[in-house]
């Protein structure tokens, strides 16, 4: 097995050609993915997370975007393939499963027919050992009695067994690397963490890298090794889900962290907000984007700060142009105390 | 679903009745002349008249009239005998009834071959220059009145009064042979009733298909690794040509019931609608009683069999 990255990304740009104007849904994004490993990638709408993975499959490309940058795919860039060349990745090395798993299945197709479909398509397989191998499948992701659930329509499935059902297909050529945008976001707290504990499974099975695309700090601090803070349209801190968590670097992220609801802390009056809208992603605001609603810009944020590792922890990058030494007191006025204890071991 | 068909077929049979009676009482109430004169023809006199007026029943009170009316249906699909030929008005209409449904099931076939492909295509090409051509041309058949685009077409590609002789001319189906002759001499009456209809649906395929087109789980289907063929023709059409399905119903059952009126017309063909054009033009009571009712079953029963045929196009609608 190579050493390279399973996935690498290199300053991918999604611009769409809209008529009030270019969008900017992905600005210059990077980032690698080992084999088997987790990658959280958090933000809040708009800030081009999804699109940045539906990229990775072509799922964007349409005639008014325009594409640039390289994704590369276990040796091969998916970013200069053709359609074919990407039609025979999709659902095949590389799988991907939404957030609302009854709008994501064919309403007028049973379920084991969908998976069927699925293997089919990437296999030379016959109908009946498709339809035994969609059965096992369905099994695997925990749904009880798989036989006669094959058979039945997504409408007929709870949320949970829907989003089961979405994995199972998205397993079914054994993909190196699954991308699951918002699975657990349409599903009640519960069931939610029974999928993450699925995937989490499965991936281990299955070998499978994973990127968690997710509004959700709990999901990213349940799931993650890595983890990518994107803010429109660009990343703006990356590191280890402890470098994260525990030492972050970029204002945003404090916001994000400090917006979390925590048991282990004394209830107060409310939660900290981030203030103001996300920005226009057709007219993003000059140097770092999240500068208008930042209480620590000055002078210097109006030129655009590069990713880079700005501390000492090797892998740890951020775009925000305050000193480390300013950020570590900076941090703890902003966000009541956040992100400064050490990991619970 | 076996209780909601029977429910659907008493409401059917209800909904008749109603339409019988409303029919009845709409050309009895207002005749637009006295049915026993007109039966009874030009040189009769007050006594003959009187006779006929005791025969057909007309000196009876209007429910007993109504009733013998219902009876005759029920017991011998009896429709009264048509004023003007004296002829049973039931064996007219089925008589005239193969000449329209021929018409109709040839312009149905020939309408949704063009419309499907089209509004598919238009769809998946949106705002292309095929897309706007297309969508420019369906919007002049639409605007097209069908008399006028019947006599166009007679001009331009009859073989007796056109100028291309391609298509066999007016009147040329009475005098047609065999199934083969009256499909020929169908052609053109195909082509012209389909024209507007097949516009129309050819918009409708299209804008379901963009619709669809959009829906999470195309973008699945995309995720999958599905050829784009397999995710247009096999995921966006499946759902696109659900509710086509309801529209169809409605449109046959409406030329069926006589809707086709000015196509036969135009091309003389002896079917439903030229059968009502003229028993509106003699005040053929019986016989335009009989059509309504006949148009009315057809409506009715194609209601019923587009709402069954919906449960097992989509299998969320199920009826209880």
């Amino acid at each position: 097995m190579s050493r390279s990255p399973l996935l690498e990304v290199e300053d991918l740009r999604v611009h769409f050609n809209t008529d009030d104007g270019v969008v900017k849904a992905v600005d210059g994004v990077s980032f690698a993915l080992e084999r088997g490993r987790t990658l959280g990638v958090v933000g809040e709408s708009g800030s081009g997370k999804s699109v940045a993975n539906m990229t990775i499959l072509g799922l964007t490309r349409a005639a008014n975007a325009d594409i640039s940058g390289r994704i590369v795919f276990d040796g091969r860039d998916l970013a200069t393939l053709d359609a074919e060349g990407l039609r025979s990745v999709r659902g095949n090395q590389i799988s991907m499963i939404f957030q609302d798993p009854l709008s994501s299945m064919h309403p007028f197709y049973k379920v084991g027919r969908q998976l069927v479909e699925a293997l089919e398509v990437h296999q030379e397989i016959d109908r009946q050992e498709a339809s035994k191998r969609a059965v096992e499948l369905l099994g695997l992701v925990g749904i009880p009695d798989p036989d006669r659930r094959a058979g039945e329509y997504p409408h007929e499935f709870s949320g949970g067994m829907r989003q089961r059902a979405m994995i199972a297909m998205a397993l079914a050529n054994d993909p190196k690397l699954l991308i699951a945008d918002e699975p657990t976001t349409a599903l009640d707290v519960t069931t939610q963490a029974q999928i993450l504990r699925l995937i989490e499974r499965l991936q281990d099975e299955f070998e499978m890298a994973v990127v968690m695309i997710t509004h959700d700090l709990g999901v990213i601090a349940d799931v993650a090794d890595e983890v990518m803070v994107m803010y429109a349209g660009r990343v703006v801190e990356a590191g280890t889900r402890d470098e994260v968590f525990y030492d972050p670097q970029h204002p945003y992220t404090w916001g994000l962290l400090g917006s979390l609801t925590r048991v282990d802390r004394p209830r107060t009056a409310r939660l900290a907000q981030i203030s103001g809208q996300p920005p226009s992603v057709i007219s993003p605001p000059q140097g770092c984007h999240f500068r208008p609603r930042c209480p620590h810009s000055f002078g210097r944020c109006t030129e655009t700060p590069a990713l880079e590792q700005r501390i000492l922890t090797p892998g740890h990058a951020d775009r925000c142009w305050l000193e480390p030494e300013r950020k570590q007191t900076l941090r703890v006025v902003s966000s009541g105390e956040i992100g400064l204890e050490e990991p619970a071991a | 679903m076996a209780r909601y068909i029977t429910r659907r077929l008493l409401w059917s049979v209800l909904l008749l009745l109603i339409v019988a009676a409303v029919v009845f009482l709409i050309f009895y109430i207002f005749p637009t002349a006295d049915p026993a004169q007109l039966r009874a023809g030009r040189q009769a006199n007050a006594d003959q008249i009187a006779a006929i007026r005791e025969s057909l029943g007309l000196d009876k009170p209007l429910y007993t009239q109504f009733w013998i009316y219902i009876e005759g249906i029920v017991t011998e699909f009896d429709l009264g005998r048509s004023y003007q030929s004296n002829a049973e008005v039931r064996d007219v209409i089925f008589s005239d009834l193969g000449p329209t449904a021929l018409l109709v099931a040839g312009a149905v076939v020939v309408w949704l071959t063009i419309a499907i492909p089209t509004g598919i295509v238009s769809a998946v090409r949106r705002r292309s220059f095929l897309d706007r051509a297309m969508m420019i041309t369906t919007l002049a058949f639409i605007s097209a009145p069908v008399f006028w685009l019947g006599l166009v077409a007679l001009y331009l590609f009859a073989s007796d009064v056109g100028v291309l002789h391609i298509f066999p001319g007016i009147g040329s189906y009475a005098g047609a042979d065999g199934i083969g002759g009256k499909i020929g001499a169908l052609l053109l009456p195909w082509l012209v009733l389909a024209a507007a209809t097949a516009a129309i649906y050819a918009r409708y395929v299209r804008a379901q298909m963009i619709e669809v087109m959009e829906e999470d789980y195309i973008r699945t289907a995309r995720a999958k690794g599905l050829p784009e063929r397999r995710v247009i023709m096999r995921h966006a059409l499946r759902s696109a040509i659900t509710p086509i399905v309801t529209l169809l119903g409605l449109d046959v059952a409406v030329l069926l019931a006589g809707n086709a009126i000015l196509t036969e017309t135009v091309f003389n063909i002896p079917g439903l609608g030229a059968e009502t054009f003229n028993a509106i033009k003699r005040s053929d009571l019986p016989m335009i009683q009989g059509i309504t009712l006949f148009g009315a079953f057809f409506i009715v029963t194609f209601n019923l069999i587009v709402d069954v045929a919906y449960a097992y196009l989509d299998p969320r609608v199920r009826y209880q």
